[in-house]
Order: C-alpha cells, then sequence, then structure tokens
C-alpha cells in the first residue's frame, strides 16, 4: 500500500511536470506569439511582481469583499426561508413556483440588467453573487429539513422535547450536512458569479477585471497570473475551508457523500 | 413542530390530483405568487419612481417578446444558443466520461490525470474566457470550447467516481462466472458506475448552461441570448432585454423539470436516498 502511495505521488508529479515542460517547449517554439503564450518564467516574474507592489492583493481583496459579502447575505436569506417553507405549508406554497422559476436563469443573464439598474461597480457584482449563491442553499436548506428521520422527531417528541428544543437539537442537526453541502455548492456558484460579475460589469478592481483588462492590452501573463491566483483562493475555500467543516460533519457522522458540483 | 413532521413523513406533497376541482386548485395554487410579483411589479412600474425606460412595465415586455418572436430575432438567437449548448456538451459529455472511466479503471491513468484535474477544475471556467478568445478568436469556436471545457470537470469527476464507486464484490463474483473485460466493461462496470456518470452528465449541463450565457457576452457571437440581452443594454431597450431572460428562464425550466430531474429521478430517488420532489 505505501509502495503503491509512493508510485502515485512520483506519477502525479512527473504528470505535472511532463505537462509544464510540454507548455515550455510549445512556448519557446515560436509556433505562437510570445504575447499570446508567454512562458512560465514570465508568468512567474508578473505573478511575483504584482504580488511584490501590492496590486493583487488589492484585487484580490476586492473580489473577496464582494464574495463573501454576496455570500453571507445569501446564507442569511437561504437558510431562513429554506427552513420556513418547511415549517410552514403557505410559505412553501408561495415561495416553490418562484424558485423553481427563478432558479435555472444564470446569474449572468441578469448582469446588464443590474449593470442599468445599480451602475457599474459594488452593488451589482454582489447582487449577482446573491442572486447565484442563494438558490443552492436554499434548495439544499429545504431538502435538508424534509429528510430529517421521522422517527428522531417522534423519539424527540415522546421524550418530551418542546418544539424549540426539537428544532435546535434534532432538525437543525439533522439537517445540517444538507445545508453545508448547499453552503459549498453556493460558495462555488458565488466564486464563478463573482468573476463573470466583475469582467462584465467592470469596476476598478478584482480578479475578474484584470483578466478582462489584460485581454485589451494583449498581457497573457497578466491573464494567467490572475487566473492563478483565482484558481488558489477557490482552492483554499473548496477543500481547506468547506472541506474540513465536511469532514467534521457529513463524513464523521457517515451519512451519503453527495455528488459535487 | 408537528408540521414539519408531517411533510418528512408522507415526503412529498400529495401527487396527482383526481378530481377537476383539485386541480384547478393547484393551477391557482403555482400561479398565485408569480400574480403577487407581477401585480407588485406593474404597480411600481406604474408609480413612476423609476423611468420607464430601466423598469419597463410588462406590457412593454410582453410588447417587444410578440414583436422579437414574430420578426424571427429571437427564435433566431434561441436557436443559436441551443446549438452551441449541445455542441459543446457534447463534446464535453464524450471525452468526460471517456477520461473518467479510464480513471477508474486504470491506476495510472488515475495518477497521471487526478492532479492536472484537481488543479485545472476548482478554477472559474470564465476566468479562462479572456485567455481562450486571445488564442481561439472571438466567436463561435472558443464559445463551444469553453463550454466544453467548463463542464467537462463534473463529468470526469462523477464518471471516476462511479468507476470507483462499483462494488468489489460484483466484480470477483462477474470473473468468477468467467466474464472477459469486455463483458465486465458493458454488463458490470458500465451499469454500475452509471448513476454517477448521469449525476455528473446532470452537473455538468447545468454548468455548461450558466456558463453559456455569460460566454455569449463576452465572446461576440453574432447571435446567441446572452448577446441578445447584452446588445439591448446598448440601446436601453430593457423590454428586449426581459424578453431574453424570459426565454432563457423558460429553457432552463424545461432543462430543469424534463432533463435534470427526470435523471435525478432515474438515480438520486430511485435509490431512496432523497424523496421524490
Amino acid at each position: 500500500m505505501d509502495e503503491q502511495r509512493r508510485r502515485s505521488i512520483v506519477r502525479g508529479a512527473l504528470a505535472i511536470a511532463g505537462a509544464a515542460a510540454l507548455y515550455e517547449g510549445v512556448s519557446y517554439s515560436g509556433l505562437f506569439a510570445p504575447v499570446l503564450l508567454p512562458n512560465i518564467q514570465t508568468v512567474g516574474r508578473t505573478l511575483y511582481g504584482m504580488l511584490a507592489d501590492g496590486t493583487m492583493f488589492e484585487h484580490a481583496g476586492a473580489t473577496l469583499f464582494r464574495v463573501l459579502l454576496g455570500f453571507a447575505l445569501a446564507t442569511s436569506v437561504g437558510v431562513p426561508l429554506g427552513i420556513l417553507m418547511v415549517r410552514f405549508k403557505p410559505v412553501e406554497n408561495f415561495f416553490l413556483p418562484l424558485v423553481s422559476a427563478l432558479m435555472p436563469i444564470p446569474s449572468f443573464s441578469l448582469v446588464p440588467l443590474f449593470m442599468l439598474w445599480f451602475g457599474i461597480g459594488n452593488t451589482t457584482t454582489v447582487l449577482v453573487v446573491l442572486y447565484g449563491a442563494t438558490f443552492p442553499i436554499l434548495f439544499n436548506t429545504w431538502s435538508g429539513v424534509r429528510a430529517v428521520n421521522p422517527l428522531w422527531l417522534r423519539a424527540a417528541g415522546s421524550m418530551g422535547a418542546d418544539e424549540r428544543k426539537l428544532f435546535w437539537k434534532v432538525i437543525l442537526p439533522g439537517a445540517l450536512p444538507f445545508i453545508i453541502t448547499g453552503m459549498r455548492q453556493g460558495f462555488l456558484r458565488a466564486w464563478i458569479a463573482v468573476v463573470g460579475a466583475e469582467m462584465i460589469a467592470a469596476s476598478d478592481w478584482g480578479l475578474g477585471w484584470v483578466i478582462f483588462d489584460a485581454e485589451q492590452f494583449l498581457q497573457a501573463d497578466v491573464m494567467i497570473a490572475s487566473i492563478v491566483v483565482i484558481g488558489l483562493i477557490g482552492f483554499v475555500f473548496e477543500r481547506l475551508v468547506f472541506g474540513s467543516i465536511e469532514r467534521a460533519t457529513v463524513q464523521r457522522w457517515g451519512m451519503v457523500r453527495i455528488a459535487k458540483g | 413542530m408537528q408540521n414539519a413532521a408531517a411533510i418528512a413523513v408522507q415526503g412529498a406533497p400529495p401527487a396527482a390530483p383526481r378530481a377537476a376541482g383539485e386541480r384547478w386548485r393547484l393551477i391557482w395554487r403555482n400561479a398565485f405568487p408569480f400574480l403577487v410579483v407581477g401585480a407588485i411589479w406593474e404597480a411600481l412600474a406604474w408609480s413612476g419612481v423609476f423611468p420607464r425606460q430601466l423598469f419597463p412595465r410588462l406590457e412593454d415586455v410582453a410588447q417587444s417578446f410578440v414583436r422579437l418572436t414574430i420578426s424571427g430575432i429571437l427564435p433566431h438567437h434561441t436557436i443559436d444558443t441551443l446549438i452551441r449548448l449541445l455542441s459543446g456538451f457534447g463534446l464535453a459529455a464524450v471525452v468526460g466520461i471517456a477520461i473518467g472511466v479510464l480513471m477508474g479503471r486504470s491506476r495510472r491513468a488515475e495518477d497521471i490525470c487526478l492532479p492536472l484535474v484537481s488543479i485545472l477544475a476548482p478554477i472559474p471556467g470564465l476566468a479562462y474566457t479572456p485567455l481562450f478568445l486571445l488564442w481561439f478568436g472571438p466567436g463561435q469556436f472558443s464559445a463551444m470550447l469553453l463550454v466544453a471545457f467548463v463542464s467537462m470537470f463534473p463529468v470526469i469527476y462523477n464518471s471516476w467516481t462511479g468507476v470507483k464507486a462499483v462494488k468489489e464484490i460484483w466484480l470477483r463474483s462477474a470473473q468468477s462466472m468467467g466474464a472477459d473485460t469486455a463483458r465486465m466493461f458493458r454488463h458490470v462496470i458500465l451499469p454500475g458506475a452509471m448513476p454517477y456518470i448521469l449525476t455528473g452528465l446532470r452537473l455538468g449541463l447545468a454548468q455548461a448552461w450558466r456558463i453559456l450565457v455569460a460566454v455569449e457576452m463576452l465572446a461576440a457571437v453574432p447571435w446567441g441570448l446572452g448577446w441578445l440581452i447584452f446588445g439591448a443594454r446598448e440601446f436601453l431597450d430593457t423590454g428586449a432585454m426581459m424578453a431574453g431572460v424570459t426565454v432563457i428562464a423558460v429553457i432552463g425550466l424545461i432543462l430543469e423539470k424534463y432533463v435534470f430531474q427526470k435523471l435525478e429521478a432515474y438515480t438520486v430517488v430511485r435509490w431512496g436516498m432523497l424523496g421524490s420532489m
């Protein structure tokens, strides 16, 4: 097993090195203009330069601010509404058709409209993030509360738990794996939405805007450097933040692994 | 919490009403929220708080919708978008399933592909858009390639997981009954992995649909619903924008109701992992 694992790591490293070498080879071959296909050293130097003079931090900070604000708003709308929808049938009857109709609209299709209404800048991007992230959170909360084992509810009820206790001790923990999955999917969507919104509703700062702006000046190295940063931040949130929350809850409780989006 | 318990036990609202009266009540119940929202919208639009160009009345939207449909502009945009969606997603499905199954079956392929996939997958597909536009030029080809690239990862990931999730005991019993590699693949591995692959396709198609609209705005394609909305902004034609968003919503709803949920009914719900809706 250990031997096998070691071989996996070696092969993986070889694959990455091979892909990098291939890229370098094509880049040096001169088949494509170096502006379009910069070699890895150039990208590294650009990335270092942007980190050193602090511009990259400002871009990343602006993007993170928008995505976290939008995501926090989405959570504070989605989770309570999802719980209310299960708890009160009229709420469900009212919101479920609306949610089903609004959910399939990609958040980007609203960007031009939001730009007209709210102008270029933070309001538009945050709203787009909010729109993209709310529905997975809402929907998963709703399924999660519905999926709480009725046996647990009856058991807790027969042991004399009142409504408040039932909610905090049984329903909320029971639905939590779904809620976390919803938040994870929501964040993934929020992260995609913020990049797209920044490209279209161009403001002065933001990782999406940098990439789009760099296209105008044929700065492929800046574009690739920003893509690397976007990927790294996404990876950190996806794997480290949500991954560890999920490990601490869903996996520890032995719930079924839910397919990832 | 009686209510929640009751719903959880039922698992679903009562299905298929028999009486005609109940049917009308169901339709009314589904239509009611839209009427309320529509009424609020109309009230706001008529109140004159916002200029009419920015906040069109529903009649304006309906008018643009009819005008664009009759002149054939809206259908043309729609068909172009659908062709782009299907060609891009088709490419992603073929390549994604092939890579995913290969990764699940061969340890070597897994070791080689997994690091690359895990590096590329978490980057939002839209971030690649300007790069693709630089490399492949604006237009149809870039848009299709981007859609394919973005929707490929869920397909790869789920096919891979699915093949790995095929029960060891099925493989061994098939083997001991003398199945060769081809039969084993065709009769054991593929059916065993199918639910996961279907989930992957569903997620991939949803992703493709979400990205496509944005790609059409950025990639300067001559036709397409994303482009329609983006182009209409220049002329402050909010009626046309809303009409475009409506078509997008309807297509999304059809995909959701008739494609994704059907796929899900075949997989997750059938196994009783989640009550049907």
